[in-house]
């Protein structure tokens, strides 16, 4: 089938408000290509279960498509129309099954050379998507807070080198309360600005006390969840005939209701976390890679004005078969490694909030828990310097704020 | 292979979409080799090389040659290797290897980025299309077949040692002017340690697969090493090998251990080793992926001892680093930076190669455009080969 062959009741399957949205946009769709429009459903498929900045600039994106004159239109979608699919790739189900469609796309465009193609195709749509919807600025500065080194004593390696050419580097910062100042702070802003979902506490390991107000995702809390997934890899790694694709499709059809999260809680909330660990890679095992992932995800996907992550020890390194089957207390902790990835994941967590609107106001601190040393970054902060004055973690914010 | 299908409507952080992609290579290339030229002491070649005075090693007459052939671990990204700030991850490449090789700064691969695949393209000088997930032989011969039809060398003559069970059928192609019987014998020091080890010792750490898709070891098929030619082949019982496997940490310093057996008892032509701890980058942590740089940056230098050590090698062998193919950059949205090779961009396209060892000039660097593909062809004109089907070309910097 190709899209304009599409009728409305296509969509049956689809979540309500899901099928409101594409079969109101239906004309628009019926003109898209095939190479592009799966990618188009695959989100617009859980629009239900998006965070409201992933709605508004779902509804946007299709407003201004919609909005485009016959040849403007035929200019932005050129590159797509170029790229030949096979018959195969017309005949999938790729309105019930779009990132199924999606993932054969890749696979089609790597093993048919056009894949350079699409992704010039890609680029030039993102960059006059970009230029033709004005960015919103947040309604106030963005805050990005990482800790590190959670159970690290003492470190004699160079910490932070990747921030602090764009911040200020305070070595003398009084440790005492520093999670709880940075929560209590966070939970203040959480107060302060109420929105849904824009206050986040991403936690690699045990979560700390926290403001109920905070939207939190912790590796601890997500323990009964990871054991069911892993136990779910194991079953499809046994069945005769299971590839890396046919496990990753069977992954991706894991509902949180599969994994005894109930539909009363909150399902954008259970649906985001259960992504993670299902299509996250590493996730399952790593907490440090639990956690960067999650805020890597909470920062595309979300685009919280509040976002506090600590990361927390790993497992040592043992084969993967030996860590999809431990036992917790069998498990053997990685401190120091686990500051290495985090150090590394603070600069990620960075740059992910640099890619939202506003990151020429916004502010960032990473801290070594328990420890003096803290880089901030933020407008108020001379870039690339470093200071020996005492100071608290309350104090630093209130300088960078 | 697909993330970067999900940055539909992402924004770079950087302007490295405003550059072409070939703006962006040859910047890429010329940052190696300022940062080469600087902390190495090697000298651009070009031109003015045909009258320096930079030695050139001897060749070795070539029916005595061999060719050594390295993939360096799965692809490592220059901020953590040849930029100033990587450089204390490969101490052994800096300074004991680069001097003493002709560096290539700008090896682009257009191919598809699985490891699997990407190898295949390597060994057969054709970019594959095969499933890199598949037990599937390349299409195309292999670099060891044209080696042993040509030359009329026996099987012994060339080796693949790889680390993961998917890569058991790299030795020999599906073409049916080649293939079966005419590639090269296979390897696996994994599935060889699984098949001698007894069960109650700790080997796991030696036994780790595909860190692509770790939780998937695909079934062995083709022409796999056997147990008992462990003692018939590498002169090792299967208690010394489980003993000396025990002392060792990870699959590559099995895999080298494998090759230096291999090199004393069988001393092949043409040996091609596939490393691979460094790809433990997919599981996202930071810290192994560095660790896994600097044991393969220590494991080259170990091999290139090994060389000169070893009277069949010492003098007459060519020896090959390179990567298949480097890592995602942190600039691109699309991506997670060093933790996948998914993005297709140019940076995870533009790797390096280093050769060193007879007929080699020493501590010179180019950074002209050199296809991934033109390796098969090069082996060729060294060992006296013709690559026919491959689409590369022999570089004559080598020649």
């Amino acid at each position: 089938m190709l899209p304009a062959d599409l009728k409305p009741e296509r969509f049956n399957s689809y979540p309500p408000e899901a099928r409101k949205l594409v079969t109101a946009n239906l004309a628009t769709l019926q003109r898209l290509p095939l190479t592009f429009l799966p990618s188009l459903l695959r989100e617009a498929i859980d629009y239900d279960y998006k965070f409201p900045a992933e709605r508004k600039s779902l509804d946007t994106e299709l407003k201004k498509i919609s909005s485009l004159p016959i040849a403007e239109f035929g200019d932005w979608f050129k590159g797509f129309s170029e790229i030949h699919l096979s018959k195969e790739m017309e005949n999938f189900d790729w309105v019930g099954s779009p990132a199924q469609f999606v993932e054969n796309l890749s696979s089609y465009l790597w093993t048919t050379h056009q894949l350079d193609g699409f992704r010039k195709a890609a680029i030039e749509y993102g960059n006059r998507l970009h230029e033709a919807i004005p960015t919103e600025a947040p309604p106030f500065q963005r805050l990005g807070i990482t800790v590190v080194g959670q159970g690290v004593s003492s470190y004699n390696e160079q910490l932070f080198r990747k921030l602090r050419p764009h911040g200020a580097y305070f070595k003398n910062v009084k440790p005492d309360d520093g999670l709880k100042i940075l929560l209590d702070a966070v939970a203040a802003r959480a107060k302060a600005h109420a929105s849904p979902y824009a206050h986040w506490y991403i936690d690699g390991g045990q979560e700390a006390e926290h403001d109920p107000v905070l939207t939190a995702v912790s590796y601890r809390a997500l323990e009964g969840v990871r054991a069911t997934i892993l136990k779910k890899m194991r079953t499809e790694i046994d069945q005769p005939g299971m590839g890396p694709e046919a496990l990753r499709t069977a992954l991706a059809q894991i509902r949180p209701r599969d994994l005894g999260l109930s539909d009363a809680s909150d399902p954008v909330l259970d649906r985001f976390r259960v992504r993670l660990l299902t299509e996250g890679s590493g996730t399952q095992i790593y907490s440090t890679t639990f956690a960067q992932w999650a805020a890597r995800e909470a920062l595309r996907r979300a685009q919280p004005l509040t976002l506090l992550v600590r990361f927390a020890p790993r497992q040592r390194q043992r084969t993967m078969n030996e860590l999809l089957s431990l036992r917790p207390e069998q498990v053997e902790f990685d401190p120091v490694g686990s500051l290495v990835d985090a150090d590394m994941g603070a600069y990620y967590n960075w740059l992910n909030q640099q890619r939202l609107a506003g990151a020429e106001q916004s502010a960032f601190l990473v801290w070594f828990e328990n420890h003096g040393d803290a880089v901030a970054i933020s407008p108020a902060m001379p870039r690339g310097t470093e200071s020996t004055v005492a100071t608290d973690l309350k104090q630093l914010l209130s300088w960078m704020l | 292979m697909t993330s970067f299908l999900s940055s539909r409507a992402g924004s770079s952080l950087t302007t490295e979409a405003a550059a072409s992609p070939l703006e962006i290579s040859r910047r890429l290339a010329w940052t190696r080799r300022e940062f080469l030229r600087s902390a190495a002491g090697v000298t651009l070649g070009g031109a003015l090389l045909r009258f320096s005075p930079t030695a050139r090693a001897q060749a070795s007459p070539i029916k005595k040659r061999k060719v050594i052939v390295v993939t360096f671990g799965g692809g490592a990204r220059d901020q953590e290797t040849f930029a100033p700030e990587g450089q204390e991850n490969i101490p052994h490449l800096m300074k004991e290897l680069i001097p003493q090789s002709t560096f290539f700064a700008r090896v682009v691969n257009r191919g598809i980025l699985g490891h699997y695949v990407a190898t295949a393209s390597l060994a057969t000088g054709v970019y594959e299309t095969i499933n890199n997930f598949a037990s599937l032989p390349p299409e195309h011969p292999t670099a060891f077949e044209y080696f042993r039809k040509d030359l009329k060398r026996p099987s012994a003559d060339t080796w693949v040692v790889a680390p993961s069970n998917g890569f058991n059928r790299i030795g020999e192609s599906s073409n049916r002017s080649y293939g079966q019987g005419l590639g090269a014998r296979v390897i696996l020091p994994k599935h060889l340690l699984t098949a001698a080890k007894s069960s109650d010792a700790d080997y796991a750490h030696l036994l780790r697969d595909n860190y692509e898709t770790p939780f998937y070891t695909p079934q062995l098929g083709g022409g796999e090493f056997e147990l008992q030619q462990l003692e018939t082949i590498l002169k090792l019982s299967a208690a010394d090998f489980r003993a000396h496997a025990l002392t060792l940490s990870s699959p590559d310093e099995l895999s080298l251990y494998i090759v230096r057996q291999l090199m004393r008892e069988q001393a092949p032509s043409l040996l091609w080793i596939t490393m691979h701890d460094i790809d433990i980058a997919h599981a996202g942590t930071y810290s192994l992926y560095i660790e896994g740089i600097r044991r393969t940056d220590r494991l080259c230098a170990e091999l290139w001892k090994t060389i000169q050590s070893e009277p069949e090698y010492a003098g007459q062998t060519t020896l090959f680093v390179l990567p298949d193919f480097g890592r995602d950059s942190d600039d691109d949205a699309g991506g997670n930076g060093f933790q996948h090779h998914r993005t297709g961009d140019v940076l995870s396209r533009t790797t390096w190669m280093m050769v060193l060892g007879g007929g080699v000039r020493e501590s010179v660097i180019y950074d002209r455009p050199v296809d991934s593909t033109d390796l098969v062809p090069t082996l060729g004109a060294l060992l006296g080969f013709s690559a026919s089907q491959s689409q590369g070309k022999p570089i004559a910097e080598l020649l």
